[in-house]
């Protein structure tokens, strides 16, 4: 295109032609154009910041604030769809300033803080997988072919290829329901790792066995085991299953430790890990 | 004001809702006509906020258009101008949908602001000063248009909420079979051709 034609585009309109090469450019159209645009632009830009002003909604500045204290993981943790959905629900009153499980109660204090409310200095939790069977100790009684997936394994019955009922299948849907990279499947048996877990509670809502439970992160004595069957069947399947002998419960000082449908369980509360249960445990499944 | 003058309103009205319809025949504004009609009632909630910009952009933009941009020989603004009011336009109505009705704003979502892009609504105020409506002609194709937008996306949607439930091949499910519905209808609106 010639620097003629140029010229009449940016004019809009044919420039009566000189001779050779025109450069005379049509300045009134182009001022026109330029204040005509900018001066819709204003008119409507001022209309806008008006109407802005008439039709404002308040945000509600605690929200922002409690946001801003969430962990922004958007693990879905809390039971709302994310920490905006959180946030929301702890401005308006509807859930508690200490609903985040990943935060730190220091945190809570803090939202409490924001809120004008106060909480109560929650010990800081971690899940456990009650399960120790890993391959070398755990029987195999048959050979599973299906998805490797522990929910849509639990559907078809049996537990994988495991023989104990009750134990961990190892296909992993705890590690994938984890975003924080806190469980891992190691030799068959999911173990949490204590440092990285948050206690968002994703993986014990996951595991189709519900053999992952919160326990507080001092703990240092834990039953391994969630068989409940009778010790003569879970010795059949499992060599460090829980047999339900009551030793445990001969040797704790503090009435911390019970066995009910044959297995052992801790009350958390009373324990002291003193690890008395943990000497006289015959399977070793009680574990420190 | 003669009969003459409403017979041409009628035609232009049932052309721009029916015959031409803006989605079915013209293709414009697929965007939001596939993006939100899986809900009657979101649906619904977007056709009635393009009724609205749509209406108001096309009086807006013929004001502008016969006693700005003609007078003053800057026809050729009329693209970069249109654009600009049609923001302006979407801007209010979301701030006015965000204070009125909190739940349509977040069942809207990102497809409310995207009105914005949404061709249909460009194409109508540019079919207007492309056949020389006048103001009333422009006001009554621009409300016709979005009311045939409506009218498209309400029974797309209609369609698949019912389709939810069905058996359908695992590989037409979503998109797939939303635009072999939006085809069949379009095919169906074929039938509307011989009516002007």
């Amino acid at each position: 295109m010639s620097v003629l034609n140029w010229n009449i585009l940016i004019a809009g309109k044919v420039l009566p032609q000189v001779s050779g090469l025109v450069l005379a450019v049509n300045v009134y159209d182009i001022l026109l154009a330029t204040l005509v645009v900018s001066a819709i632009g204003l008119l409507i830009g001022l209309f806008l910041g008006v109407a802005s002003k008439k039709l404002e909604v308040p945000v509600d500045e605690k929200e922002a604030k409690v946001r801003e204290l969430l962990p922004g993981a958007n693990c879905g943790g809390c039971g709302y769809a994310g920490c905006d959905a959180c946030a929301k629900a702890i401005a308006i009153g509807e859930a508690a300033a200490d609903v985040c499980p990943v935060a730190s109660s220091d945190v809570h204090v803090e939202i409490a803080e924001v809120m004008g409310s106060s909480v109560e200095a929650s010990e800081r939790q971690v899940a456990y997988v009650d399960c120790v069977g890993t391959c070398d100790k755990a029987k195999i009684n048959s050979t599973y072919y299906g998805p490797k997936d522990c929910k849509l394994a639990s559907g078809i019955g049996g537990n994988g290829s495991k023989a104990c009922n009750y134990g961990c299948m190892g296909f992993g849907s705890c590690v994938k329901v984890c975003a924080f990279d806190a469980i891992h499947v190691v030799d068959g048996v999911a173990v949490v790792d204590k440092e990285k877990c948050t206690a968002c509670g994703m993986c014990v809502a996951e595991c189709p066995n519900n053999i992952i439970e919160m326990v507080p992160y001092k703990s240092k004595v834990f039953v391994a085991c969630s068989s409940t069957d009778k010790g003569k069947d879970v010795k059949k399947v499992c060599s460090i299953g829980c047999i339900g002998c009551k030793l445990c419960e001969k040797a704790c000082e503090y009435d911390a430790i019970h066995v009910n449908d044959n297995l052992a369980k801790i009350d958390y509360d009373k324990c002291t890990n003193c690890g008395a249960c943990v000497k006289v445990c015959p399977v070793k499944v009680i574990q420190e | 004001m003669n009969s003459q003058y409403f017979v041409n309103l009628l035609i232009i009205a049932i052309s721009a809702a029916f015959i031409n319809n803006v989605v079915l025949s013209q293709f414009l504004g697929i965007c939001s006509f596939l993006g939100i009609s899986n809900k009657i009632k979101t649906a619904s909630g977007m056709g009635f906020a393009v009724i609205f910009v749509i209406t108001l952009s096309s009086i807006i933009c013929s004001l502008i258009y016969d006693f700005i941009l003609l007078p003053m020989d800057l026809e050729y603004l009329k693209t970069i101008v249109f654009i600009i009011i049609i923001a302006a336009l979407v801007q209010l109505v979301e701030m006015v949908i965000k204070k009125y009705s909190p739940a349509l704003y977040d069942a809207l979502g990102v497809y409310l602001p995207l009105i914005t892009t949404n061709c249909a609504v460009l194409g109508v105020a540019l079919i207007n000063v492309e056949n020389g409506f006048d103001i009333v002609e422009s006001i009554v194709n621009g409300f016709a248009t979005a009311a045939g937008f409506l009218v498209a996306i309400v029974v797309l949607a209609g369609i698949r909420e019912r389709m939810e439930h069905n058996d359908i091949t695992v590989s037409f499910r979503g998109f797939p079979i939303t635009l072999v519905t939006a085809t069949l209808m379009a095919m169906a609106f074929y039938g509307f051709a011989g009516l002007v």
